[in-house]
């Protein structure tokens, strides 16, 4: 088996020892803020003015796992993506009007509102390959994925998100073992919040830990802070190094906690209120804006305007997306086979 | 009698059985403390324990084959699949395995096994957790197929399902969940195989699968009005399918036509436009007529997902088409 590396939580003194730049923790920081903002936008015009309609699930509370994986990567990598997938879309760059517009069901959305909120994440511009709403799908497509990457000879990973409920697919088991017998540039990207839904992890997984479990496919895990970026894009630089080299498929579990529910809709009383309670108290965007701030990366003044331009361009996309119609019914047809 | 919504009289008959009998159990993603994703076992962990109300991962295989598993040492599993669309991923158990063991081992093995899911067209799910597909099991020989329209149909054929000695795939509509119905408070079955006459008529039959029963019943009062007198039939369950009260009615009317929230190409309809025409051409006077979904995926977008269904417009639209012959 496999060594599983521990990749620690960025402590103070660490943050500039491991030579980041300074541009990339603050693009970081501002990936992070614009996936908050971005879904509290969604949460509103979900639920105050039914702009947004069907299942929706936020990203909420887990941040720190796309935009720290997301400056780790290059615009030619591939990412995959599940029906939690606003937060992978937008801290990947794909145009937020187009994102909104997706869920609203218009046609200039990402899927041109044929998706909805579960496949927004799906922009090949950006190289969001696809964003399932079955869950554990994406991960042998990853390995296919992978397989034309390395036939291909391109300089590239295919990364995919999935969360801890998704471990106990046979489609992870499958996927993730294919990928490693073929030895293809796969990430494969557990977010652990924790649940699936009201199981919790202790519940679905009987192996000691998600990290053994992949581990035992024999290929480079590593354990990530799911709430320190850093912790995130320090495992995703080295696996994409693995990756590249030959060496991949690599595993990251990365340990989180979704803030609300499942989806919109779920109060999530299944949950301990003081295990809730605790998680909030480590909210990834609170940590890592004292962290940055405390160690001079970004000023205060810096961060309010950060904050503030993210809001216009939310508001502006928002306006964007709601000028958008929704698509013509008998356009659908010519839709179904690829010309 | 009491009324009593879809849900609820689906609850009462899996909290009864499980008090009839200790064999019965269920399992499924998130029926326990959250209720199921659509509230129908809600309460049903606390009544009866961890032990019978079987909280699973996420592992749609393991569900139907543990299911299996059980039946075949003579217990009652109720599995739950959460959306219709996921049960592709347990087709192997059901279909390959559960449905053909009593068969292909000479009749030594009996899954015994109900296997409970919904579809959720009309709720801008997308199309990935909508699709209503009972004909893909048509060709399971050894599978019933059961789609309830209402909440006392409900209730009577889960109770007849949880007696039936091999599988049983029971497939109930998000969108009648809310809906409200007379249920008798004793124990009853609604036999499976057996269709049901809602609505007398004698100028066309009306053949309507699940959520399209009430849609077909409120199309007839507005033909009725306009002096067109339908017949609305519910098979209630699909495989098997009760031929002969279609062809009954059919005899009778002359006029057919086929309401199910299914594709059009190989779907139900299809099944039954073919029995009719092979066991009562002669008795047709004019060219039968379908309402179903067309063969796209189902939109996203509510304003589309509302085009693309099957509703209680357009099968009058039909009907009025279907009197003119
Ligand atoms: C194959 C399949 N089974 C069940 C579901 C219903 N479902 C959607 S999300 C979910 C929980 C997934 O949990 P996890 O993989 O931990 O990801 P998270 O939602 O926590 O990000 C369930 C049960 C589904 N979409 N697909």
């Amino acid at each position: 088996m496999n060594d599983i590396v521990t990749v620690g939580t960025t402590t103070p003194t660490e943050l500039k020892g491991l030579g980041i730049p300074d541009e990339k923790l603050k693009s970081i920081l501002r990936k992070m803020v614009l996936a908050r903002r971005f879904e509290e936008k969604v949460e509103e015009l979900y639920l105050k003015m039914a702009l947004i309609t069907g299942p929706c699930h936020l990203y909420l509370g887990m941040e720190a796992i796309a935009a720290g994986a997301a400056e780790a990567l290059t615009v030619d990598d591939y990412v995959l993506a599940t029906y939690r997938g606003h937060g992978h879309a937008v801290t990947r760059d794909a145009p937020l009007d187009k994102v909104f517009a997706e869920l609203m069901g218009r046609v200039d959305g990402t899927c041109k509102g044929l998706g909805g909120s579960m496949h927004a994440a799906t922009w090949t511009e950006k190289k969001l390959m696809l964003a399932t709403a079955i869950v554990g799908s994406n991960i042998p497509i990853a390995a296919g994925m992978g397989l034309a990457v390395k036939k291909k000879g391109l300089d590239a990973v295919v990364v995919a998100y999935f969360g801890d409920g998704a471990v106990n697919s046979g489609s992870f088991n499958e996927g993730v073992n294919l990928a490693a017998v073929w030895k293809v540039p796969a990430i494969f990207v557990c977010e652990n919040n924790q649940y699936a839904m009201s199981l919790p992890e202790a519940r679905g997984v009987a192996s000691k830990s998600i990290a053994e479990r992949a581990a035992a496919y024999d290929i480079p895990t590593f354990v990530a802070d799911g709430n320190d970026p850093v912790s995130v894009y320090r495992a995703m630089k080295e696996a994409r190094g693995i990756c590249r080299r030959g060496d991949g498929p690599c595993f990251i579990e990365a340990r989180t906690y979704r803030m609300k529910g499942h989806g919109i809709y779920d109060k999530a009383d299944y949950r301990p209120s003081d295990e809730v309670r605790e998680w909030a108290g480590k909210d990834p965007i609170a940590m890592f804006s004292k962290l940055l701030v405390d160690q001079k990366v970004l000023s205060e003044k810096e961060y309010g305007d950060m904050r503030s331009t993210i809001d216009n361009e939310i508001e502006a996309a928002v306006k964007k997306a709601r000028a958008s119609p929704y698509p013509e019914f008998s356009t659908l047809q010519g839709m179904v086979y690829p010309e | 009698m009491r009324e009593l919504t879809y849900l609820e009289a689906l609850n009462e008959a899996l909290s009864s059985a499980m008090e009839r009998s200790n064999d019965v159990f269920l399992l499924g993603e998130d029926i326990g403390a959250y209720g199921g994703a659509f509230g129908v076992t809600k309460g049903l962990l606390q009544e009866f324990g961890a032990d019978r109300v079987i909280d699973t991962p996420i592992s749609e295989a393991a569900i139907v084959g543990a299911a299996l598993g059980a039946s075949l040492l003579g217990m009652k599993p109720v599995a739950e699949i959460m959306y219709m669309d996921f049960l592709p991923i347990s087709m192997d158990q059901l279909v390959t395995h559960a449905a053909k063991l009593y068969y292909m081992s000479g009749g030594q093995l009996k899954a015994g096994l109900v296997l409970r899911t919904q579809y959720s067209l009309g709720r801008a799910h997308g199309a990935q957790h909508s699709e209503f597909l009972p004909a893909w099991f048509l060709q399971a020989p050894g599978l019933k197929v059961v789609a309830p329209s209402t909440p006392h149909d409900a209730k009577g054929l889960l109770n007849a399902s949880l007696k039936e000695k091999g599988p049983v795939l029971f497939v109930e509509c998000a969108m009648l969940y809310k809906s409200k119905g007379d249920v008798p408070e004793g124990y009853y079955e609604v036999p499976l195989g057996k269709a049901d006459v809602k609505r007398q008529g004698g100028d066309m039959t009306i053949v309507a699968i699940s959520r399209m029963v009430p849609e077909a019943l409120a199309a007839a009062e507005r033909l009725a009005e306009k002096g067109i007198d339908a017949e609305v039939i519910d098979p209630r369950t699909i495989q098997p399918l009760d031929r002969k009260t279609i062809i009954d009615s059919v005899s009778k009317t002359g006029r057919l036509l086929i309401a199910s929230d299914d594709m059009k190409t190989g779907g139900v309809g299809a099944e039954i436009a073919a029995t009719v025409f092979e066991e009562a051409f002669d008795r047709l006077k004019a060219p039968l007529s379908r309402v179903c979904s067309p063969d796209l995926p189902i939109p996203f977008a509510s304003p589309l997902e509302k085009e693309y269904m099957p509703s209680s417009e357009k099968v009058e639209k039909a009907a009025l088409e279907l009197a003119k012959w």
